[in-house]
């Protein structure tokens, strides 16, 4: 039985509502309009490989081992990075060098494992193992995310102004 | 019996007991870093402060005796802040550079800063530095870091015996040093790095090599004197990184002499870790089943009388079993584990063991050393010795050569006629035998290593019975081994058989061409030009003269890779376990027994190590007491014969190398540069 005075005018109402509505399409164009509203507001997309967005000074990225000023190493094997991983990604080896100081004769980080949760740089008393800006270091196959001592080093020395930057940024934070 | 009360606990204790210590015993922990149990008590570094009713001031509970109605507090607030005062002082002149420090990580200063230290400095001013001294080949040193604790000082004073460590200038600038720059000439050197509360000292061949907490420790014995030694053997992956002593209070208290503790780089170097058979004069690598094919094709058909067996040093019991059973199967009954050439009667125990047990060295009041150097031979036997005469009313005397072997001693003689002198009363010193209640008589290989070695064993027995040596009591007759696979192959029963040659047979046999199989189980210490044309099987671990000698080498594993049963000069059987794997195809040495048993169709009746050990103490119980010493029963022994009048010579010329693996370690060859011989006499005018 089809309902009768008021409400029945009611439902006659809406029923008239939608129909208008998809007669004319307003959602479709409501929807169009704020699309083309966006023309009007600055782009958010990135030309990736050519344009990059920032990253913070907390980023943790690439590890990298550092050298001071003067060109000597910073690690001193102490192995706390190794004790620390969760992921046991590092291997170290040490040994007396010849001046009688005390220097990695091996350090292996396998970034296969490697979970960057930045613990290491934490445990490091003297700042050499630290986790850079670069996250753009993938390779071609595995055995190149083996990363050997050289390599890390290697890294240190490309990445050194801007780490450095980061270290003085976070420093009253630490 | 004083009785006090510490922390609201009362507590009798004997008299004399510290208030430390009696906190010890309930259990109440006292920081501490001058204090060691072992070691005179100087009370100078007060960490040890409590609080105690009716006193001024906080006291150092190492330093004061128990005394009735005491009352001790440890964890009052004033405790709390005296801990916290000493600990900030001592911290004011330590460097805090634990990241590169080798005590990192098991550093009693570490510990107890975490524990009762503030958590921030408020020194700002320039902190002591300290040149590093020269201590030898063995102890590192980083003097910046010490405390001045003075337990090397003392250390070295007390227990090794010799005063080559000590602390010079006054208060802030007190050094520990060497007098001066100078090796310590200590076979127990490596127990300052022990006993080193932070990282002042350290193990210098374990420098910067690895951390405490990514070390495997496997509780074994050592084998590289007849001691037995408790040691912690410390490995990362495949390889020994330290080895460490075990307390043991009735062998080594918990020290570790120099050989023993750094000798284990030689387990990595000179390895035989694959078989090898020689081909026209040249050794060529070859597998398993060659090697054992080669000796089949040898061995097969050679009567029982010409084979020979000889055991070396480091031999454990269980392999000198498995070959004597194999030589048993293949006929032969030329045995011998006395590969130094010594002459004793093993018919009774009493006559080759370390009777009276090396604790027991504490209860003698005379000591009568018979052609042994026992710092060189036991040198923990010596620091017992030592420890002996420093608690008094000792007296000590020598027929031999004349060492210094840190206490004073009456040198009556040099030869075996000095026995007989005692035995007839007519020497000087048998009147302090003859008065003494707990004499006691260690006889070293010097005295056996020579053709009347009966002799002058049974001369040895005489004496030791007209002295009362051999009493319900008391066992004073003592015989002090130089190998750790000696007294475990006498018991196993590794000796010359029915009509069986020894020694001195098989390398006459050999040279005559009486013999044509030799088995060497590890002997390098023989004289291989002897063995002739002998064909000669080494089953060992390292390349040593045996190697070199050999025609078929079988690659077996050190005592520290291997489950064994080893049994000290006392007659302690102990467990060597396995710490790591052997090197490359080398196996454990009962097992290539075994398949080499069955190679030669004369299979041995066991598969397993449990099997084994069952036949072993079917064949002689006294393996069943792991760890102790079962009391040998007195019967004579010795043949009583003419002695020869020759001076008694210690059989060892060099302490720091004496088996193969010693004398493939860099570090043992570093102290016999630095330690032995020239270098000794050599003084500071020279070159």
């Amino acid at each position: 039985m089809r309902p009768v005075g008021k409400e029945g005018d009611e439902e006659a109402m809406a029923f008239l509502d939608r129909a208008a509505r998809s007669l004319f399409l307003t959602e479709l164009v409501s929807g169009l309009a704020l699309t083309f509203s966006y023309m009007f507001k600055p782009k958010v997309t990135l030309n990736y490989p050519y344009e990059k967005g920032p990253i913070s000074s907390r980023f943790r990225g690439e590890h990298v081992l550092r050298r001071y000023a003067n060109g000597e190493e910073r690690c001193i094997a102490c192995k706390l990075c190794e004790a620390v991983c969760p992921a046991l990604a590092i291997t170290i080896e040490a040994e007396p060098r010849n001046d009688g100081s005390r220097r990695t004769t091996r350090y292996d980080i396998d970034m296969t494992k490697c979970i960057y949760c930045g613990l290491c740089q934490e445990a490091c008393p003297v700042d050499a193992v630290v986790m850079g800006p670069n996250f753009e270091f993938s390779t071609e196959n595995r055995e190149e995310l083996f990363y050997n001592k050289q390599k890390l080093l290697a890294n240190g020395d490309r990445w050194e102004a801007e780490i450095a930057q980061n270290l003085a940024a976070e420093a009253p934070y630490r | 019996m004083p009785k006090l009360t510490i922390d609201g606990i009362e507590i009798e204790v004997e008299a004399g007991t510290s208030i430390l210590q009696a906190c010890e015993q309930l259990g109440i922990e006292i920081p501490r870093f001058c204090y060691h149990e072992r070691l005179s008590v100087p009370a100078n570094c007060r960490m040890c402060l409590v609080e105690m009713e009716r006193a001024p001031k906080p006291v150092a509970s190492c330093a004061m005796p128990c005394g009735d109605g005491m009352v001790v507090k440890t964890n009052s607030e004033t405790v709390l802040k005296a801990r916290k005062g000493v600990m900030e002082f001592l911290l004011i002149n330590h460097p805090l550079d634990c990241p590169i420090c080798d005590q990192g990580g098991e550093c009693d200063l570490q510990d107890q800063a975490m524990a009762y230290g503030f958590d921030r400095g408020r020194y700002l001013e320039n902190k002591r530095a300290v040149k590093d001294k020269y201590m030898g080949p063995v102890i590192k040193t980083i003097m910046t870091r010490c405390i001045h604790c003075t337990r090397c000082v003392r250390f070295i004073n007390e227990v090794a015996g010799v005063p080559d460590v000590g602390a010079v200038y006054r208060g802030e600038h007190m050094e520990i040093t060497t007098f001066v720059e100078k090796a310590i000439g200590s076979e127990l050197s490596g127990n300052l790095a022990d006993v080193c509360p932070v990282g002042a000292l350290t193990h210098k061949p374990y420098a910067f090599t690895a951390r405490p907490w990514e070390l495997r420790k496997t509780e074994t014995i050592d084998v590289l004197d007849a001691v037995g030694s408790n040691i912690r053997v410390d490995t990362r992956g495949a390889e020994v990184m330290r080895v460490l002593p075990r307390v043991n209070d009735d062998i080594n208290e918990e020290w570790l002499s120099d050989k023993s503790r750094y000798a284990y780089d030689g387990l990595k170097r000179q390895r035989l870790d694959r078989p090898y058979v020689r081909k026209d004069g040249k050794l060529v690598a070859v597998s398993w089943a060659d090697a054992f094919a080669a000796i089949a094709a040898k061995v097969k058909g050679v009567a029982g009388n010409r084979i020979a067996a000889i055991s070396g040093d480091l031999a454990d019991v269980e392999a000198q079993f498995a070959l004597k059973e194999l030589m048993g199967r293949l006929g032969s009954t030329n045995l011998d584990c006395r590969q130094d050439g010594a002459r004793f009667d093993t018919s009774v125990r009493a006559g080759y063991l370390f009777n009276s047990g090396i604790a027991g060295i504490e209860k003698a009041d005379v000591i009568l050393l018979v052609g042994t150097n026992p710092r060189w031979e036991g040198t923990l036997v010596n620091a017992r010795i030592r420890k002996r005469y420093l608690a008094g009313n000792v007296k000590i005397a020598l027929i031999g050569e004349q060492k210094d072997l840190t206490y004073p001693y009456a040198h009556i003689g040099t030869g075996p006629e000095t026995l007989q002198q005692l035995t007839d009363g007519s020497h000087p010193f048998s009147e302090t035998l003859r008065n003494a209640k707990n004499p006691l008589m260690i006889v070293g290989m010097g005295a056996f290593q020579r053709a009347d070695g009966l002799a002058v064993q049974a001369a040895a027995r005489i004496t030791g019975e007209v002295y009362g040596m051999f009493r319900d009591d008391w066992s004073g007759f003592n015989v002090l081994h130089t190998a750790a696979g000696r007294v475990g192959g006498i018991e196993a029963g590794f000796l010359p058989g029915e009509g069986g040659r020894d020694l001195h047979g098989i390398l006459d046999g050999a040279s005559k061409g009486e013999i044509d199989v030799v088995y060497l189980l590890g002997a390098d210490e023989i004289d291989t030009a002897k063995l002739g044309k002998a064909f000669v099987i080494y089953q060992g671990h390292h390349g040593d003269a045996g190697a070199h000698r050999a025609d078929v080498i079988l690659p077996g594993a050190a005592y520290t890779e291997k489950n064994a049963v080893y049994v000290n000069t006392e007659g302690r059987p102990q467990l060597a376990r396995l710490a790591a794997f052997p090197p490359g195809e080398a196996r454990e040495d009962w097992k290539i027994l075994r398949a080499l048993s069955e190679a030669l169709g004369a299979t041995l009746p066991f598969d397993t190590q449990s099997q084994l050990r069952q036949r072993l103490l079917a064949a002689n119980p006294i393996f069943a007491a792991v760890g102790q010493t079962t009391p040998a029963t007195w019967a004579p022994f010795g043949v009583q014969g003419a002695v020869d009048a020759a001076p008694f010579v210690s059989p060892i010329t060099n302490f720091y190398m004496t088996d193969p693996i010693s004398r493939a370690s860099v570090t043992m060859a570093n102290c016999t540069e630095a330690l032995v011989g020239p270098a000794q006499e050599r003084t500071g005018t020279h070159g």
